[in-house]
């Protein structure tokens, strides 16, 4: 029989052993009749002769092997028996334990899918990125450099451990059939599904012959946009769609979620049918690359070969490509800022769930110094210590692990409001899901607190102090367990401190914040992404007039009181910055100072109320052709001309020089100085490396590059009336077009300046709101630890109040009494308490924009707001102390 | 008169294994046969001999079957398994040599002191 047949039917093991042992004393008591004794006598002589039947049975039982399995049932049983007789100590256990387990699983649970889930493709490690290098390219501002498109064709042909595809970002009006609507465009080479090893929902990948200009007008569609425009329809397959004014059939459909760079693209070309310029020159690199190794290679192998190539590339054409490498580094999920956000709060839940913790260590401890004749009997019984330690691990276990399945119960349904409550979009947000990882992790976090908790009961007594135990009342050990009652207290008041200073700190950051000036006012303006008809981008004199024409149609809107066009807009997405220097001698590139570049119409100050310091603002005869201008921002005129009178001088700005650009005129001239605003949003623009700006007339942008300029370009407009109002008659007026079908023309994007400066916060409230729900959990956990303490304490200290009171004490001093010992240890608390929120502080600098050091009065405020509430919980056993019968007391042993 | 036994533990489980190998006998049978034997020389107490017998059994060198007895109740009979019996000329090998060894160095001591 094996063991485990042994375990399952231990009755049958039972009854067996009975019957044997009963046949062996009924022979052996037959023997001994038989040979003269009398019936009870061999009775008695069989039993001495076995030794205890008992004593043997157990002995079996030891020799069957499954013993510590059936002690752990046991204990188990008694655990839970021991709970259910103690149901309100029980609820109160387990509310701490689920709520704090909650918490920490539902922070753990973002944590794991934003942050520790590898990519969601196959074999994700064999992935790699590849980016351009070179010297002087700022990679630091400008993020990783990509490739251009006849460097990536070269690289794939060439390279063999590497099998490559690559993407463009692109935009596109889809037209027909159903509404024109704005969509991303990713333009695609067709491996780029196989080599991330994602099979197409419905329909096929590219073919590589409609990889080629002029092949056939293929479009893969993505999955929501397939849903939210075609409803699902699986005869979209082949269906005609018109993109860009251009018909294309739709030959796939991607999977659900499937996302490329960390972003979901809407609809997918092939690259290679795109004759754009930019793409044939080597000078432009915007094709971003993802690579898998292929089996048996390396990528040591592969940064090889890349390195290679590109030594070719720039002998060969050493124009554009001298000084340019390709590297091959480990694809990894862009997760952007939200790392040190997201670790933050799982450290602070952490300390919430460490406070509960030590509230439940608390109780079983006070519960556990109640038990000690219990245990003290069972010693007496032939319980060795190991087994004692085993059955209080075990209860201790039972609590935690009920708890822990408790509180990922919770979290199941609380993560997804919370990943909706966050602020903007958290990254990969449909990798969060509640996976074994989740599970694995809380219920081993559990169990591991649990044996943790009930450590400290199970080890407080050696055993033969238990005999004492016995014979006093069992309140001779009350001693030892005091200190470590008092600890915990100190513990969780520190713990509580720390969360409240924090909370407080976020909370004057973001009163602080909040009062900034912007640099705009911000009431009344409405800014939109704008995408021309298609038919209007057609040549450079049309663009310039669809402009005009949008900005004419715009001024006709009733509530509209002045508009302007605008390419990079302040607290939102996007920038534009360019290297400068004051004088013809430019250094390179990557020394130059940097500052943002915005291309404006010239009603932009009046729309954004900005105010004008110094000279003037552009007007209609700043055009192509007459001298270039710019105005720069305060901050630039100090950090580029000191100070000296900035209006008339020039600065040169290479990205804006050259032939392609000002046709022989080097520098661009200062003709004004405007206000600061703060692009970077109200918490990060003080501290933001580059905060100096400059505005340039969106007239005087060259042909060549108007038509990707327009591309980005929105139009902000200040209103009489409240902005969103607005929004319907202006996408109506705004929807025809010159010269070309009309309803093509789209507004996507739509906000108002006072929505995007308070998302510039948004994140900064939200921490507020989740720490001070953490603070207040704290502190209320911490209250009623010193209840249940103080309560307990007391309970221990009755004689002794009992003598005292007898001795002449009133209930006043009783009261005194106990509250000085609640007092030591709030203090004891907040002692340590403020050292740990001084460092915590310093870790909230780092990780939260816009944080100052820890100021006095933060700790003024909060302090005191935590101690009145600890001593509030403690006067509840201070007064029942003070109504004890002193009779009653001295009798009571 | 339940005395701690001399044996050692390893020594009981051989004794058990010979008894066991003359033929399928029931727990009181063995006691009796190991008082026989140990009536001259080593007290066996019966307490310990259960555990051991189920030891053995868990061990798979013995296996057991509930079986009539001539008197007419049931009991446990067990028997020498295949196992067992490699165990058994192993130990009873072992256990041999041992003696031999013993019984040299006695008559060692006696011949020569130096």
């Amino acid at each position: 029989m094996k063991w485990w047949q042994r375990l399952l039917r231990r009755r049958d093991m039972e009854e067996q052993l009975e019957k044997e042992l009963r046949f062996h004393l009924e022979q052996h008591t037959n023997d001994l009749v038989a040979k003269g004794y009398s019936r009870d006598e061999a009775r008695r002589q069989a039993r001495l002769a076995i030794g205890g039947p008992e004593q043997v049975k157990e002995n079996c039982r030891d020799a069957r092997g499954t013993r510590w399995i059936e002690d752990l049932l046991q204990d188990f049983r008694y655990a839970i028996r021991m709970l259910r007789k103690q149901p309100g100590f029980a609820a109160v256990a387990l509310l701490t334990l689920a709520l704090g387990c909650g918490a920490t699983t539902v922070m753990f649970t973002v944590v794991n899918g934003v942050l520790l889930k590898p990519l969601p493709y196959p074999e994700p490690n064999r992935l790699v990125a590849v980016h351009g290098h070179t010297d002087t390219w700022n990679a630091a501002v400008y993020g990783e450099q990509n490739l251009a498109y006849p460097d990536f064709r070269d690289c794939q042909h060439s390279s063999r451990s590497l099998e490559m595809a690559g993407f463009v970002y692109s935009g596109g009006i889809l037209g027909e059939p159903g509404v024109p609507e704005y969509v991303e465009r990713r333009e695609i080479t067709p491996e780029l599904f196989s080599v991330l090893g994602v099979p197409l929902l419905r329909g096929r990948a590219f073919l590589p012959e409609e990889d080629q200009p002029g092949g056939a007008p293929v479009v893969i569609l993505s999955y929501s946009l397939w849903q939210r425009r075609f409803a699902g329809e699986p005869r979209t397959i082949g269906l005609s769609v018109v993109l860009d004014d251009k018909s294309y059939t739709v030959v796939g459909i991607t999977p659900r979620h499937f996302q490329l760079d960390g972003e979901e693209g809407d609809v997918f070309t092939p690259l290679g049918q795109d004759t754009a310029g930019y793409l044939r020159k080597r000078q432009a690199h915007p094709v971003g690359v993802v690579a898998r190794l292929r089996p048996g290679a390396a990528l040591s192998q592969a940064s090889a070969e890349l390195e290679l190539i590109g030594l070719q590339l720039s002998a060969q054409y050493p124009d554009s490509n001298k000084g340019r490498s390709f590297v091959a580094i480990p694809l990894r999920p862009g997760v952007g800022d939200v790392r040190s956000t997201l670790w933050l709060l799982l450290g602070a839940v952490g300390l919430v769930l460490l406070v509960a913790c030590v509230n439940v260590a608390s109780l079983l401890l006070a519960r556990a110094v109640s038990r000690d004749r219990e245990l003290a009997m069972r010693v007496a019984l032939g319980a060795s210590r190991g087994r004692l330690v085993r059955q209080c691990l075990t209860e201790s276990a039972v609590l935690g692990l009920s708890g822990g399945v408790l509180g990922v119960l919770l979290a199941s349904v609380g993560f997804r409001p919370f990943v909706q409550l966050w602020p903007g979009t958290l990254p990969r947000v449909d990798e969060i899901q509640l996976d074994w990882r989740v599970w694995l992790v809380a219920l081993t976090a559990s169990l591991v607190s649990g044996l943790l908790f009930g450590l400290a009961p199970a080890l407080r007594a050696p055993v033969r102090e238990m005999e004492q135990a016995l014979r006093a009342g069992g309140r001779t050990l009350a001693g030892s367990s005091r200190r470590l009652h008092s600890g915990f207290v100190v513990s969780e008041i520190a713990l509580a401190v720390v969360l409240l200073v924090a909370a407080g700190m976020l909370g004057r950051t973001l009163l602080r914040l909040s009062s900034l000036n912007p640099g705009v006012n911000t009431r009344n303006v409405l800014v939109t992404r704008m995408a021309l008809s298609p038919a209007a981008l057609a040549h450079p004199e049309g663009i310039r007039a669809a402009w005009q024409d949008v900005l004419n149609r715009a001024r006709r809107v009733p509530g509209v009181e002045s508009i302007a066009a605008v390419d990079t807009f302040p607290m939102r997405q996007g920038e534009n910055q360019l290297g400068y220097w004051n004088t013809p001698a430019v250094p390179p590139e990557n020394q130059q100072p940097l500052a943002l570049a915005t291309s404006v119409t010239p009603d932009y100050l009046k729309v954004m109320g900005i105010p004008l310091l110094k000279g003037r603002f552009f007007d209609e005869h700043d055009r192509r052709g007459t001298e270039h201008v710019i105005v720069i921002d305060e901050v630039l005129a100090h950090q580029a001309f000191g100070t000296e009178e900035p209006v008339g001088k020039r600065l040169w700005i290479p990205e804006m020089s050259g032939p392609n650009w000002s046709e022989g005129a080097e520098a661009l001239r200062v003709v004004g100085v405007a206000g600061h605003v703060r692009h970077w949003g109200l918490a990060r623009d003080d501290q933001a490396p580059v905060r100096a700006q400059f505005y340039y007339p969106f007239a005087q942008v060259p042909d060549g590059a108007l038509r990707r300029w327009s591309e980005l370009m929105s139009i902000s407009v200040r209103t009489s009336i409240p902005p969103l109002n607005v929004v319907d008659s202006l996408r109506r007026e705004l929807r025809g077009a010159t010269g070309g079908a009309t309803g093509d023309q789209a507004l996507y994007e739509v906000r108002t300046l006072e929505q995007l400066a308070s998302d510039s916060l948004a994140r900064q409230r939200f921490l507020l709101s989740l720490f001070g729900i953490f603070a207040g959990l704290a502190l209320a956990l911490a209250c009623i630890g010193i209840y249940g303490v103080l309560a307990y304490l007391t309970g221990q200290r009755v004689p002794e109040i009992g003598v005292r009171m007898a001795l002449g004490a009133n209930a006043r001093d009783v009261i005194r009494l106990v509250l000085r010992q609640s007092l030591g240890m709030i203090l004891g608390g907040v002692a340590v308490g403020i050292l740990a929120a001084l460092a915590a502080g310093r870790l909230l600098m780092h990780t939260v924009d816009g944080m100052q050091s820890t100021e006095p009065s933060t700790l003024i405020i909060t302090i005191p707001v935590l101690v009145v509430a600890a001593m509030l919980a403690s006067f509840g056993p201070a007064r029942r102390a003070s109504r004890i019968d002193p009779i009653r007391a001295l009798r009571q042993d | 008169m339940a005395q701690k036994s001399d044996l050692p533990q390893g020594t009981l489980d051989l004794l058990i294994l010979k008894i066991v190998a003359l033929g399928p006998v029931h727990g009181y049978a063995i006691a009796q046969r190991l008082e026989q034997v140990s009536r001259g020389v080593v007290q066996v107490p019966q307490g310990s001999l259960y555990p051991a017998l189920h030891r053995l059994e868990n061990r798979g060198l013995l296996g057991a079957d509930w079986e009539e007895t001539e008197s007419g109740r049931e009991a446990k009979f067990y028997r020498l398994t295949r196992k067992g019996r490699t165990q058994l000329e192993t130990e009873a090998a072992s256990w041999q040599r041992l003696i031999e060894a013993i019984g040299l160095v006695l008559k060692l001591s006696e011949g020569g002191a130096e």
